[in-house]
């Protein structure tokens, strides 16, 4: 099956991501001949039913699991087969958000925060005075500095969630991942968690690859910015060269079957696109 | 190759085995197993030659070998002199009915420090503190996978086997021996209480020959037995709970399974040992 791609090439830009014929197996066909291209500030937002191989490729992407064949390559490195240990200093600068926020218990909320500083500055990156102001600037953008002293256990999962992305962030890496980050929310609490998103797109340029199975979280990252000065949510403008690009993928039985912006999945004729597309 | 999804090279970043194909590219049910079998121990060996290795490699966790050493031999302490104490004080009420058909019920001290410093004082505590420890550590790490903690932590730059496996193995190896003295100790305490009020012996009849009965060999084998006990005790709870998937369900089987295959190694291996130590 070849994926019906629209609108997807850009201007040359910088290469944050990069699949070219991934494939993996475990008893199936998890990702079967995937390819695409990143470029910086993007934002890809990745839809697909239930074991489609969505969250498989976010893992994929930073080397997490292995691939069978094809090639990855995360902000111009190529990962395929380099070791675990070589992998940490390329996945420092990759912020991740997992399904359930992937929170370390033992961990206080500040300790969790601070941990991929903690890691930076084991490599010298990171000065060590500048931990807990980088912290507490990370939580406030989530709007949650007050439970530096908690832990995961006592907050909310919508809270968690949001922790999960100041985790994330805190090191301003060039690319974050976001794994469902609405699933099992409330409305009100999921479009607070993709409005924080569209934040960290629009205030530090990150390239965000978003994987969901919820229309309205594509639908809010292509239409709408955050707008410093007002300190909320504006509908964008409308005009391709001002805006950051965002462009979908649809997945199936690990294959990408379409590709493209906003317009272009909201026109497709495909059966099985159509049914993440609510008009 | 990758095999199923949730296996312990997708916790750590390991290969699968992948072979054993018939000449047709079948693979027979024998084969299946096989396979399977020889990918855990395969798996199963990466995991404990990392973790020795780490031992010995930047960085290191101390704070977590702390927090686990006190978990483990702290935790464990009262349980394990509990069951020393009462272990003494059965095997030495048992051993004094046989003993005393041959009018030798002075000789009981000897028998008790000898049955619990090779045998019972090694294995039952090695047995205590996989009930109690294998345990904890398969569900500890057995959630923290399910939960896509052990993820974040090797997308956050640290490897896992460093930060949760080595410590737990250090803890472990260095607890696990002196529980095993405490246990021994309070056996010999246990043997003693019922000598003293039930069968009449003097201290000096009880402790003097106990104490001379004892060899090089007996120091050797009673200390050894934990040292090679606590490697598996820790690495077969951490294979498990690195292993672990499929949700809740996944942790309590890998719960169940790291204590019953901790306990059946426990056993295995101080036959070995003993058969190896009682020919020196």
């Amino acid at each position: 099956m070849s994926a019906e791609r629209a609108s997807a090439d850009g201007p040359a830009e910088a290469t944050v991501l990069e699949f070219e014929g991934v494939e993996l197996s475990f008893d199936h066909k998890v990702l079967d001949g995937v390819n695409f291209r990143m470029g910086a500030g993007e934002t890809r937002v990745i839809l697909g039913a239930a074991g489609s191989g969505k969250s498989v490729l976010l893992k994929v992407a930073i080397g997490l699991v292995p691939v069978d064949s094809g090639r990855v390559a995360l902000l111009g490195e190529d990962i395929t087969g380099l070791e675990e240990k070589d992998l940490f200093a390329v996945r420092a600068n990759v912020g991740v958000l997992f399904q359930e926020g992937g929170l370390f218990d033992s961990l206080t909320v500040g300790d969790n925060v601070a941990y991929p500083l903690e890691n930076q500055q084991a490599r010298g990156l990171a000065p060590a005075e500048e931990v807990l102001r980088r912290v507490t600037e990370a939580l406030r953008f989530v709007e949650l500095e007050h439970t530096l002293e908690q832990y995961p256990a006592e907050l909310s999962g919508g809270m968690r969630r949001r922790v999960g992305i100041a985790r994330a962030v805190v090191t301003e890496p060039p690319l974050v991942l976001y794994d469902s980050p609405t699933a099992g929310l409330d409305p009100i609490t999921a479009n607070l968690i993709m409005a924080l998103i569209a934040k960290e797109r629009d205030t530090k340029g990150a390239a965000s690859l978003i994987v969901t199975h919820r229309y309205q979280d594509g639908q809010l990252m292509a239409d709408f910015r955050y707008n410093s000065e007002q300190g909320e949510l504006v509908r964008a403008s409308g005009d391709p060269s001002k805006e950051p690009r965002t462009i979908f993928m649809v997945m199936r039985d690990g294959q990408i079957v379409f590709e493209g912006d906003k317009t272009a999945l909201e026109k497709s004729a495909d059966p099985y696109v159509r049914k993440f597309v609510r008009r | 190759m990758g095999g199923a999804y949730g296996s312990l090279y997708d916790s750590i970043g390991i290969h699968e085995y992948g072979g054993l194909e018939t000449a047709r590219g079948e693979i027979s049910p024998v084969n299946e197993f096989l396979r399977a079998w020889i990918s855990e121990w395969q798996d199963f060996w990466f995991l404990a030659g990392r973790a020795f290795a780490n031992i010995f490699r930047a960085p290191h966790y101390w704070d977590d070998v702390a927090l686990q050493m006190e978990a483990i031999g702290v935790g464990s302490l009262p349980i394990v002199m509990l069951t020393g104490f009462f272990s003494g004080f059965v095997i030495t009420m048992q051993m004094s009915r046989a003993l005393n058909t041959y009018g030798a019920v002075g000789q009981v001290g000897p028998i008790v420090m000898i049955t619990l410093v090779r045998e019972l004082g090694p294995v039952l505590t090695a047995l205590l503190v996989a009930g109690r420890n294998a345990s904890g550590i398969a569900s500890e790490l057995g959630s923290m996978k399910v939960s896509e903690q052990i993820d974040a932590m090797r997308a956050l730059g640290t490897d896992p086997i460093q930060k949760l496996v080595t410590p737990r193995l250090i803890a472990t190896c260095v607890m696990l021996p002196q529980l095993t003295v405490v246990a021994d100790f309070l056996g010999m305490v246990g043997g003693f209480a019922i000598s003293y009020f039930s069968l009449r012996l003097t201290p000096s009849q009880y402790w003097t020959p106990a104490y001379q009965i004892l060899e090089l060999n007996d120091f050797v084998q009673g200390l050894l037995k934990p040292f090679i006990f606590a490697m598996v005790v820790a690495l077969v709870g951490c294979f498990y709970g690195l292993k672990t998937s499929g949700g809740t369900q996944g942790v309590g089987r890998a719960t169940t399974q790291a204590v019953v295959v901790a306990s059946v190694w426990i056993f295995v291996l101080t036959a070995f040992i003993t058969r190896i130590f009682v020919n020196l």
